[in-house]
């Protein structure tokens, strides 16, 4: 496993009759930072439950197509998703700490997963709430519920939730839309040193974000993937008139 | 303007209504205890009751009731709680469970008494169980697992999808989600569920009356070994429990100080439940604080 990126190939997504992503193939380097654009409904938030089988919660939906993570079929029925998810990491829209300690939120994974000693997990939670830049406002009050930080802190505190566990990948989805602005920045922040480490996919509604985070973009439109390019070049010089139009702000 | 009207006119029809039943609840409440406190006694609360002369007490009665209650819920709580997490996170959405869900409705809506004589033919006869606290407790159940399967279900329910997604995508495995992430969000519905399921237990009479019998037999509180028949922990001896004393004193009680009797035996049942519920809110939120870290 010495790539870790993702390959996807021909993918289709129902709900129902719905096809709600159409044909999409594309790669996705490891170590690298992809945000995938569109207007609502695009298709992009359902393409992204399917790279750690999230959809699979949703009974009505199915999906056809090949997605690989290094060497492995993730939809291969011998493929265990437990483990798979493991190496997956996610964030979501809204926060969602578990209603449990600043230190449980960060231990609970890590514990499971087969750490018991008390020495070990006290340097992974400080260490995962460092690279989240969340150490310094949460030392002191490691044992208090998550569920009095702020916003923006308790976003974070998800994003180290999930490093804490050493996934190859991470999952973002709009991570930083119900944050205030200052949140926002440091999210981001956080978003560009992590590339260093991880394959990070994040979904995202704002241009600029796009534009300030990622090194390639991909835009969908009514579940079709219109075009797959470097950053700068999607953002300065599409090859496609409905990229151009909806970067600029002609609809969406 | 006319919005405005009709506004005030809601409001007050609102806060009438509220009145209304807070002060029913009280006049209720405050009637069964003046009539019953008089009559409450260390004595009272502990000695036998006596059929025919002055000054029987409601002692095993109320020790029935208390164990009945416990025997109940160990049968119901796990059972209940087993399958409202099937029904919420296992039972895929198709025609069996829409069946199962109309059973569990069905039954939640059966008369006590049905279940009594369902009971009494079933457990005390068929199985042999005869009039115990066992047949009893089972009856109970029958008459309770609704309620819990149905409120645990809604409680799992309720958990924020992301919740569920967040523990999944850490590499948790379904069971350990349920138990670890979704069961301690859930407590406080499934805990409100259990003190319902539990207030009809010790209010219950007609499911009661042939499966737990009316009758109790001399009881002998220093012997505490579940077997033998005069131990009170006995959970093969018929039991009557202190609504079902209520009802027989009541309708056929000789002895003259029977509305009495009554009176105290009914206080002692609404304390009882009002106590109870104190206690079970206090261990939930104790629980709850404990697992979810909040303060």
């Amino acid at each position: 496993m010495a790539d870790k990126g993702i390959s996807v190939k021909d993918l289709s997504v129902y709900y129902g009759d719905h096809k709600a992503v159409k044909n999409v193939t594309i790669d996705f380097n490891n170590k690298d930072v992809t945000a995938l654009i569109g207007p609502s409904g695009c298709g992009k938030s359902t393409f992204l439950r399917t790279l750690n089988r999230m959809n699979d919660l949703i009974p009505s939906a199915r999906m056809t197509g090949e997605i690989w993570i290094g060497d492995e079929d993730i939809n291969h029925p011998k493929t265990d998703v437990v483990l798979l998810r493991r190496r997956i990491g996610m964030v979501w829209q809204r926060p969602n700490p578990f209603h449990k300690s600043i230190y449980e939120n960060i231990a609970f994974g890590p514990r499971y997963h087969g750490i018991t000693k008390k020495s070990e997990l006290d340097d992974l939670v400080e260490e995962s709430l460092r690279k989240a830049a969340l150490w310094e406002e949460t030392k002191d009050r490691l044992h208090t519920s998550a569920l009095k930080l702020s916003g923006g802190q308790q976003q974070r505190l998800c994003i180290a939730r999930s490093i804490a566990v050493k996934p190859d990948i991470i999952l973002m989805d709009e991570p930083a839309s119900a944050l205030d602005p200052v949140s926002t920045s440091k999210v981001e922040e956080l978003i560009s040193e992590l590339k260093e480490d991880y394959c990070i996919v994040i979904v995202t509604h704002n241009m600029h974000q796009a534009a300030r985070v990622s090194s390639k973009t991909a835009f969908f439109l009514s579940g079709e993937l219109i075009e797959y390019d470097n950053t700068e070049t999607m953002f300065t010089n599409p090859s496609k008139k409905e990229t151009s139009d909806y970067i600029s702000g002609r609809f969406g | 303007m006319r919005a405005k009207t009709v506004d005030k006119i809601a409001t007050g029809v609102i806060i009438g209504v509220a009145a209304f039943i807070v002060l029913l609840l009280a006049g209720l409440l405050g009637f069964i205890l003046v009539r019953g406190l008089g009559h409450l006694s260390f004595d009272f609360l502990t000695s036998p009751p006596d059929s025919f002369r002055e000054g029987g007490g409601i002692g095993p009665q109320l020790f029935n009731s208390l164990f009945l209650l416990v025997l109940t819920m160990i049968i119901t709580i796990p059972l209940g709680i087993g399958a409202g997490i099937y029904m919420s996170e296992y039972a895929k959405a198709n025609k069996l469970t829409d069946f199962i869900r109309l059973v569990v409705e069905v039954l939640s809506s059966f008369p006590s008494i049905v279940v009594g004589l369902f009971g009494l033919l079933m457990l005390v006869n068929y199985f042999g169980l005869g009039f115990s606290l066992m047949a009893g407790a089972l009856a109970l159940t029958v008459f309770n697992l609704p309620l819990m399967v149905r409120i645990t279900e809604q409680g799992l329910k309720s958990v924020p999808r992301e919740q569920k997604e967040a523990a999944l995508a850490l590499g948790l495995t379904k069971w350990k989600t349920i138990s670890s992430i979704m069961l301690p969000i859930a407590l406080p519905i499934i805990l409100s569920g259990t003190i319902l399921a539990a207030g009809r237990v010790f209010g219950e009479a007609a499911a009661l009356l042939f499966t737990a019998g009316m009758s109790s037999p001399r009881l002998d509180f220093s012997e505490w070994n579940p077997l033998n028949p005069v131990s009170p922990l006995n959970p093969f001896r018929p039991a009557e429990t202190l609504a079902v004393h209520i009802w027989k004193i009541n309708s056929e009680g000789l002895a003259p100080d029977a509305p009495e009797i009554a009176a105290g035996a009914s206080a002692v049942l609404v304390i009882t439940v009002l106590l109870f519920n104190l206690l079970a809110r206090w261990l939930g939120r104790f629980m709850h604080r404990k697992f979810t870290a909040t303060k």
